[in-house]
């Protein structure tokens, strides 16, 4: 195959470094269209249509609360730590906003914040236990995903709790902008709006302030950072803090989709918010990694569920092809990263 | 880019080659029935499957069955919901992991015309069009007839049931205590008590039973740990089991060697195949324009005792 006519053809080694450079930055975002293209074919094979605008919200709804969760990961990710305990600080955040609303008649604003706080008092207690402990990552925040599992269904005693008498709670996170309907009953739901208002949260505060450029400092060498001056334990800990706001506001959303807090579920959400991040091209060994990559990652994970559903592929085999897709995005990335060195 | 365009086709390929030779392209003629379970892993919920997709290769309908990964993902059940809405079904066939969250999702398959069928602990809400489930009301009372019978119409029988809060728990205690009460007036029941379907508790309660009562003759056992709690009891306790009659629910390998063996009686056992299988053909009724159904389906319930346990009927509802 030859590239497109009428496009320069650039020659030798500059070919090379522009093929290289394309390929490290829109490698996701190719395999995510790649992806779509895929069901699309499936699809019209048997007699169907994967891009409708059904399809579309369909999968923005269900991507938008591990997506967010997953924004959060990236950054511990970034500093070369992990957090296992994103799904339940999820869950306890939305109990605790179910319990803000509900026996103590608060705002439903109020009961947000509450949410999200919750979220951040949990990754607090990551990050003084892995800062200041010094307690490895992956047990700290294991220890945290079941305090927080256990103290959900403490506090519910084990029974959901609903809102009925807020109801505008879930019209508003699942509505649409303005009550807009761009296809028949959908218009683009709130929920996805939310996400990718915290993505470019996360993206400024990645990519524009200090609490960004330490995070990549304690992912590529925190013993140089250290040395210069940083305070690690304290960004350390900040940067926990901050992974479980995302995973607080995670909660919220959750909440309200459910118009209810549901205490035994979230267990297991933390490996989708990590492949998400992973696919997404950051690197589980720190010092590298975008919010760009992590959303088109939480989009691919969903994408792929969701299509092979829609093209009623037998579930066991889903669970099987989403595990081969995972371990083939972290290859291919790795294979970009040897060609690039 | 070269290598991208490759990749694509090479991937669109693979895509025609996987589609066709799935089959799971579906002519227009045959409906398509989404079935969204509580879960797919469990033996009960194949069952559920094997029911629903022997009745659709009869009706002639397509049938994809689903569900969550644990009892506890409500959202994902909820994502499901919103693809098969999108595949537009001519039917649902619905087990709610919570009702109330589903509500919503619910309303638009009522919007868009396609009609539910609830199945198993069924669906709180008047949204769909009737429940498929097993009657345990009827089922228990079922042992309760044959607890009567085989003591003679006169004794004293000890009931252990797994909860007061669930709806299976409720229908199996009234179910067994009104039979008896109704039918075998000289039969004293002692409880029910509630052991949480736990298999010490249970024990603990059917040991309390008998300490206060050394003249029971028959144990009713509402689900499959609370049945084990019995067996466990009496043969910690060394009792004459020939003075017993023990009466079980559900199965699991310890009550089929308990059946097998003579410890105990027999035991009443659900049908998830029968309930897969009513869920289509109601689905189908449904998709045919019929309205009007009963609001339970009753899909029954075989009794298993020491001379039926091998016959084919109940063999197939069994599960270890």
């Amino acid at each position: 195959m030859s590239s497109a006519p009428g496009l320069p053809v650039p020659a030798g080694r500059t070919g090379a470094m522009v093929r290289s450079d394309f390929l490290q930055r829109f490698l996701a975002f190719g395999a995510l269209i790649v992806l779509i293209l895929f069901f699309q074919v499936w699809c019209v094979l048997i007699g169907t249509n994967f891009l409708t605008f059904e399809n579309f919200v369909n999968i923005l709804v269900a991507t938008a609360v591990v997506g967010i969760m997953a924004l959060g990961e990236t950054f511990v990710v970034i500093t070369g730590g992990i957090d296992l305990s994103v799904g339940t600080v999820m869950t306890i955040s939305m109990v605790m906003t179910a319990v803000a609303i509900t026996s103590q008649h608060l705002p439903v604003p109020v009961g947000i914040l509450v949410g999200i706080l919750t979220g951040g008092l949990m990754g607090l207690a990551n990050g003084v236990l892995i800062a200041r402990f010094r307690i490895a990552p992956f047990i700290a925040t294991l220890g945290i995903l079941n305090v927080a599992r256990g103290l959900s269904l403490v506090i519910t005693q084990t029974r959901p709790i609903y809102f009925p008498n807020n109801p505008e709670f879930q019209s508003g996170v699942m509505g649409n902008l303005f009550g807009l309907k761009i296809s028949g009953e959908f218009g683009f739901p709130n929920i996805a709006i939310i996400m990718f208002g915290a993505a470019l949260v996360a993206a400024f505060m990645l990519g524009k302030t200090a609490l960004g450029r330490y995070t990549f400092a304690l992912g590529s060498n925190e013993e140089a950072a250290r040395l210069s001056g940083v305070n690690v334990a304290n960004w350390k800990m900040l940067v926990y803090v901050v992974c479980g706001l995302f995973a607080g506001l995670a909660g919220v959303l959750s909440a309200a989709r459910l118009g209810s807090a549901q205490p035994a579920t979230g267990f297991g959400y933390e490996l989708s918010a990590i492949s998400a991040v992973v696919i997404g091209g950051t690197s589980l060994s720190g010092g590298e990694g975008t919010i760009l990559g992590t959303i088109i990652g939480a989009f691919i994970v969903y994408v792929l569920t969701y299509g092979l559903q829609f093209v009623n592929v037998a579930q066991e085999w889903q669970i099987v092809v989403t595990g081969g897709v995972l371990i083939a995005a972290v290859y291919i990335d790795n294979l970009r990263r040897r060609q690039r060195v | 880019m070269k290598r991208f365009l490759s990749l694509a086709v090479v991937v669109v390929l693979a895509a025609a080659a996987c589609s066709s030779g799935s089959g799971t392209a579906a002519p227009a003629a045959k409906p398509y029935i989404s079935i969204v379970s509580k879960g797919f892993q469990h033996q009960f919920w194949q069952a559920v499957k094997k029911g629903a997709e022997d009745e659709a290769t009869k009706e002639n309908a397509t049938v994809n069955f689903m569900g969550p990964n644990t009892e506890s993902d409500v959202q994902p059940q909820m994502d499901m919901l919103n693809a098969e809405l999108a595949k537009k079904p001519a039917a649902l066939c619905f087990a709610a992991l919570d009702s109330k969250a589903a509500g919503p999702t619910l309303q638009k398959f009522k919007d868009a015309n396609i009609p539910v069928i609830a199945f198993d602990s069924g669906v709180d809400s008047d949204i769909p069009l009737t429940t498929v489930a097993t009657d345990n009301v009827a089922a228990a009372a079922l042992a309760a007839d044959k607890m009567g019978d085989k003591l003679g119409g006169k004794g004293k029988v000890g009931v252990i049931i797994h909860d007061q809060t669930s709806r299976t728990g409720i229908d199996r205690a009234k179910g067994f205590v009104d039979e008896m009460k109704a039918k075998y007036p000289n039969i004293t029941i002692i409880g029910p008590q509630y052991g949480g379907g736990d298999l010490a508790k249970s024990a603990d309660l059917a040991k309390s039973m008998l300490a206060a009562n050394p003249d029971i003759n028959g144990f009713f056992g509402g689900n499959e740990g609370s049945i084990g709690g019995v067996l466990n009891a009496v043969t910690e306790l060394h009792l004459d089991q020939t003075k017993l009659t023990i009466i079980g629910y559900d199965s699991g390998q310890k009550q089929i060697d308990a059946i097998n063996s003579g410890l105990e009686y027999g035991a009443v056992q659900q049908s998830p195949i029968g309930i897969g299988q009513k869920c289509v053909v109601y689905a189908m009724k449904a998709i045919n324009g019929e309205t009007k159904f009963d609001k339970v389906i009753d899909t029954g319930f075989l009794w298993a005792d020491k001379t039926t346990i091998n016959n084919a009927d109940v063999q197939a509802v069994l599960y270890k």
